[in-house]
């Protein structure tokens, strides 16, 4: 029964979230479980603390039971184990892979290490196994902002990226200027609709130069022109804030859209949940007659079936890894 | 000891930050402080590209610690933005990562300071006069390994000195 399903274990711990799920075929997702978002603290006891690989230690063994009870498969059913190796935290790395390691030893079956920015890419494809190469993906997340084109699986080439700050960081580094709290990304959402965009008018960095992108400079245009105008309602300045970010997101995506002659644009990424992007991204796809595919949040956000997936394809088309696969704290996405 | 510097804006807090690149050994450990937008990231570029770095800078906001192996030493460029309690940065093994291989570029370092050997150079960047892009420095050695360097520090600051 268990080989009819091609089950893959997936598990990514390449920075503050512990995740674990069963993915069967690379698209049907069974079970999905991010440390963040279930209450291990409830069923299992203990402390969820962040960040430090002590934190991926201890929550690791009962992520990954809860991925395989929500499947409702036992763990010698699985088909493979499949690990984010990088990039990331060496320490965190450290822990998932080690832990996919011994699973596959002790089970007897492939492990198969994962490009975390590749998992993001092979995200889309679990919801909507359907669309169509050539595409361009928007990857904008707290730590990567990077466009890509996509000719086909594992076809991949990266027209830009960020030269200093990701765009989920400047939400979040704005947002807790402006006091609306964290994560800083829901929370200036949630106050630019009752906002201005128009309000200020903050630069849009790079806008018609290539594809790569600098949000550094409007996270301190931000910051001065609050100092300046300690009156604007912050509204106005998360609306205006929100706005060049989404503008130079979506005109980028657009012009590589027409460039590359993709099909479809995707999205990916935290970012990727913002109301804003994806209302405009919609907008300017349908004039664009491009097909634009928005994932759910809960595949935009750093979560394990997009490793399973990913980990799926690798091993139909590359095999298994060997078992003495090291991490790569700074592994770049593989390029063709 | 501290040494103050005016830049009169990102640009020129690369060149000074390229200027005090070519005072490290391996082994040191500097120290960045400021409010956001005072230009810490621009500090570490500046850096890393003085020390002959070629590939982009970019923040480790989130992934923590970014490290830079092609130049002159290797740079571990870290970022404690997002760490709440100081145990999580001893549980990040700080003070471990400063070791002889490289030199250890810490932003919002000034929090952590209990996490770490007591011997860095401490840059604390702020906002200038009124609502330009200028910035104040002010650099603060703590422990031996700083205090032997401190004229060449001063020759190295020349440039951006207030007189």
């Amino acid at each position: 029964m268990s080989a009819d399903h091609r089950l893959v274990l997936g598990i990514e711990t390449s920075c503050d979230e512990t995740a674990a799920a069963v993915v069967a075929q690379g698209a049907d997702i069974r079970s999905s479980v991010v440390s963040s978002q279930v209450d291990l603290h409830a069923r299992f006891g203990g402390v969820v603390p962040e960040i430090a690989s002590r934190a991926h230690v201890e929550l690791l063994t009962p992520v990954v039971a809860e991925a395989l009870v929500e499947s409702g498969a036992e763990g010698p059913d699985m088909h493979a184990v499949a690990a984010t190796v990088g990039p990331g935290l060496v320490g965190s790395l450290l822990v998932g892979v080690a832990g996919a390691k011994a699973l596959a030893l002790v089970w007897d079956i492939p492990f198969v290490g994962v490009n975390h920015l590749e998992a993001h890419l092979f995200s889309a494809f679990v919801e909507d196994p359907s669309l169509q190469f050539p595409l361009v993906a928007l990857l904008v997340s707290g730590g990567h902002t990077m466009l890509v084109a996509m000719e086909g699986h594992g076809h991949y080439r990266l027209l830009g990226s960020t030269v200093d700050d990701a765009a989920g960081e400047a939400f979040d580094k704005v947002a807790r200027f402006l006091g609306l709290g964290y994560p800083g990304g829901p929370a200036i959402d949630r106050v630019a609709i009752t906002g201005d965009p128009t309000a200020v008018r903050f630069p849009r960095a790079m806008l018609d130069a290539g594809y790569d992108f600098s949000f550094s400079g409007l996270k301190t245009a931000v910051v001065n022109y609050v100092r300046q105008h300690p009156e604007a309602a912050t509204e106005d300045v998360a609306a205006s804030f929100q706005q060049a970010v989404v503008d130079v997101l979506v005109a980028k995506a657009r012009r590589a859209a027409r460039e590359i002659g993709a099909t479809s644009v995707c999205l990916g990424g935290g970012v990727a949940a913002n109301s804003a992007l994806r209302e405009q991204i919609l907008d300017a796809a349908a004039e664009d007659g491009l097909n634009a595919f928005l994932p759910s949040r809960a595949m935009c956000t750093d979560n394990a079936a997009m490793v399973a997936a990913a980990g799926w394809w690798h091993l139909g088309i590359d095999g298994a890894s060997p078992l003495d696969t090291g991490v790569e704290p700074n592994l770049a996405l593989p390029l063709t | 000891m501290s040494l103050a510097a005016t830049t009169a804006g990102v640009d020129q807090t690369r060149a000074l930050a390229g200027a005090v690149s070519g005072l490290v050994h391996a082994g040191d450990l500097v120290l960045l402080a400021g409010d956001l937008g005072t230009g810490k990231t621009a500090f570490a570029q500046g850096f890393a590209a003085g020390l002959g770095v070629d590939e982009a800078v970019t923040s480790p906001t989130f992934t923590l610690v970014r490290t830079y192996p092609g130049g002159r030493l290797a740079v571990n460029h870290v970022d404690v933005y997002r760490l709440e309690r100081l145990q999580e940065a001893v549980d990040l093994g700080l003070a471990e990562m400063v070791d002889d291989d490289a030199v250890t570029l810490i932003e919002w370092g000034d929090v952590v300071v209990p996490a770490l050997p007591a011997d860095f150079l401490e840059i604390r960047l702020a906002y200038g006069e009124g609502a330009g892009d200028e910035r104040r420095l002010t650099l603060r050695t703590v422990g031996r390994r700083w205090a032997a360097r401190r004229r060449s520090l001063e020759a190295a600051l020349a440039p951006w000195t207030v007189a």
